[in-house]
């Protein structure tokens, strides 16, 4: 057996936080990314820069101001605990709240593209036809913005499985709770266990790999490029 | 309300104001029939026909089809472009690609109130000859099919305005050939209004019934599209695309010699026209004579292979292109054009009331 019930915990852990940032990403991302591609406020460029912050911040400076912000002195954590919740560093919903943030552009901008490709054509013939906007946007819209959602999809299932410094920073390394594949890693390798760690990473690359060739044929196939 | 709603007149009064160009109309339309709004390219055709649409919002507006109010902002009226019943057909097809053509139709038939359908799916893919693309995806279908599929997909609304806007400018001269005779197939099969926008003249004088003139944003002249094209202070009535058209019936065919005998006027010679195909007697037709294919004579020509000869009235002589003028006649109460030399103009006299025969040299059938 090449995984230990730690390793396999850790998958475990990391695909359901992967799943759960990705079904959240695409419900609160939809209407952003449809606001930018249709907006001509001057908020459009500032909150574009925004959505782009985590492409290029380090994942550690993420994690270091959600930890400020969440922990129980941050004013979250202190709303959280006014609304007598507990708060959410070092749990999986503080996990899930980083991977929210961390994959956001890897959502937005392909959702974004999607919908800008469209243009205002397919959505005034279907006004003409009359479909009023809410109708026009899930009988019109999304049907054609499908290869974005795909997209979005899987970028940021991807993105977050690969996540480390925003874990290690909000989450710790709580087994079960918080240690996820790539904190795994990182301990099998300080506890020098590099033929576990092999397992892992070796899974990660092949994991990456089939991610990307999926995505490269299903955007052949649908004619839309992947942004 | 006692108007009939059909042929209630169109109204529509657009101020549109955009960088460096105005729109600024006040249209009368008739309630039936083809109109074509026509005029170059940036005169704001295409801005107006989105305006009375509502996809664009005209500051002030007032529109009122078929004696429904569509935009009042002196009334704070205003209704979006989905709860006007209107059917738009794009210049580039703009089929939704994600359904078969059948979804493409039925998209906006299911959105048609059961009680204000008129138009049957059948019919709508009948008159457009779409039956056998009904399960194909747009992707798979060439131009001329894509547009006579967005016609059938507007049709199949029972829209009750029809705006058009350059349907077959997207399309080459054989796609458009193949398009043209369902468009005027649709026309005089359905009741309902059209207005068709267009920069070919051609495409005009063969569909519409009544034209409106634009120029930079303003509406030049409006009315009869028999009359306006033969006006000599418009510019239609100048340059190689003169012509004038004719309603008339059909007297005769002579199989023998493909030679078709039309009626235009009461106590005028019938016109005399090749054509390949057979036409009954009685049959409505419509005929477009070019100015550059009528000659004039002081004396009624003989021995002469031209067919057809009238007998006109010189109304007035106007400027064309250099060293050539461009004649306006009346043969009976019927406008004909023709250009003529600046020579023969001053070797004839020509000049308002002086009488002539009219050689017509050409005679193209419009449908």
């Amino acid at each position: 057996m090449p995984f230990s019930q730690a390793d396999l915990a850790a998958i475990g852990l990391t695909l359901r936080l992967a799943g759960t940032t990705m079904v959240l990403l695409l419900v609160l991302c939809t209407p952003l990314a449809w606001w930018l591609a249709h907006t001509s406020s001057r908020w459009r460029g500032p909150v574009s820069a925004v959505v782009a912050l985590p492409l290029v911040l380090p994942p550690t400076v993420i994690g270091f101001y959600l930890l400020v912000t969440l922990g129980p002195s941050g004013p979250l954590g202190q709303f959280m605990q006014w609304l007598g919740l507990p708060t959410l560093p070092f749990t999986f919903w503080g996990l899930v709240v980083g991977s929210l943030i961390y994959s956001l552009p890897f959502a937005v901008q392909p959702l974004q593209h999607a919908f800008e490709a469209i243009g205002q054509r397919p959505l005034e013939a279907a006004a003409t036809l009359g479909a009023g906007p809410i109708d026009r946007f899930f009988t019109v819209a999304l049907p054609l913005a499908r290869p974005g959602f795909i997209t979005a999809a899987i970028l940021s299932f991807a993105h977050t499985v690969g996540e480390f410094g925003v874990v290690l920073m909000l989450g710790g390394n709580i087994p079960g709770v918080t240690r996820v594949v790539s904190v795994q890693i990182y301990d099998h390798v300080e506890a020098l266990e590099y033929a576990h760690a092999h397992w892992l990473a070796g899974g990660m690359v092949l994991f990456s790999f089939a991610v990307l060739l999926g995505l490269s044929l299903a955007s052949r196939r649908s004619g839309t490029l992947v942004q | 309300m006692t108007t009939d709603i059909s042929t209630a007149p169109i109204l529509a009064r657009l101020c549109v104001a955009r960088p460096g160009f105005t729109l600024d109309v006040d249209l009368q339309l008739p309630g039936r029939g083809v109109t074509a709004l026509f005029g170059p390219s940036g005169c704001g055709k295409t801005t107006c026909l989105r305006a009375i649409a509502g996809l664009e919002r005209a500051q002030p507006g007032h529109v009122v089809v078929g004696g429904d109010t569509w935009q009042d902002d002196a009334h704070m009226i205003w209704r979006a472009p989905h709860e006007r019943g209107l059917g738009y057909v794009f210049q580039e097809p703009s089929l939704f690609d994600h359904l078969s053509v059948r979804g493409n139709i039925d998209y906006g038939l299911q959105r048609t109130p059961v009680a204000r359908r008129r138009v049957a799916l059948e019919q709508a893919v009948e008159l457009l000859g779409i039956d056998p693309l009904l399960g194909r995806r747009p992707a798979a279908l060439s131009g001329g099919e894509r547009q006579r599929v967005a016609m059938a997909r507007a049709l199949a609304t029972s829209p009750r305005l029809l705006l058009m806007d350059e349907p077959l400018s997207a399309l080459d001269s054989e796609r458009k050939a193949e398009v043209l005779p369902y468009l005027q197939r649709l026309h005089r099969t359905l009741d309902i209004p059209v207005l068709y926008v267009s920069h070919a003249i051609d495409e005009v004088a063969r569909l519409a019934g009544h034209m409106v003139l634009m120029r930079e944003g303003r509406v030049r002249a409006q009315g009869h599209t028999e009359e306006l094209i033969v006006r000599l202070d418009l510019p239609l009535a100048h340059g190689d695309t003169a012509a004038a058209v004719i309603d008339g019936t059909v007297l005769q065919h002579d199989a023998a010699d493909h030679v078709t005998t039309v009626s235009f006027a009461q106590g005028l010679p019938p016109l005399q026209l090749v054509s390949p195909v057979a036409h009954t007697a009685g049959e409505a037709i419509r005929l477009r004579i070019q100015a550059r294919d009528v000659s004039l004579a002081l004396t009624a020509p003989t021995d002469t292979s031209i067919l057809n000869i009238l007998p006109a009235t010189v109304m007035e002589v106007g400027d064309d292109s250099p060293g050539q003028r461009m004649v306006a006649l009346n043969v009976g109460t019927t406008r004909l054009l023709a250009r003529v030399t600046q020579r023969s103009a001053q070797a004839l006299a020509l000049a308002p009331g002086k009488a002539v025969f009219a050689q017509v040299k050409g005679i193209a059938i419009v449908n």
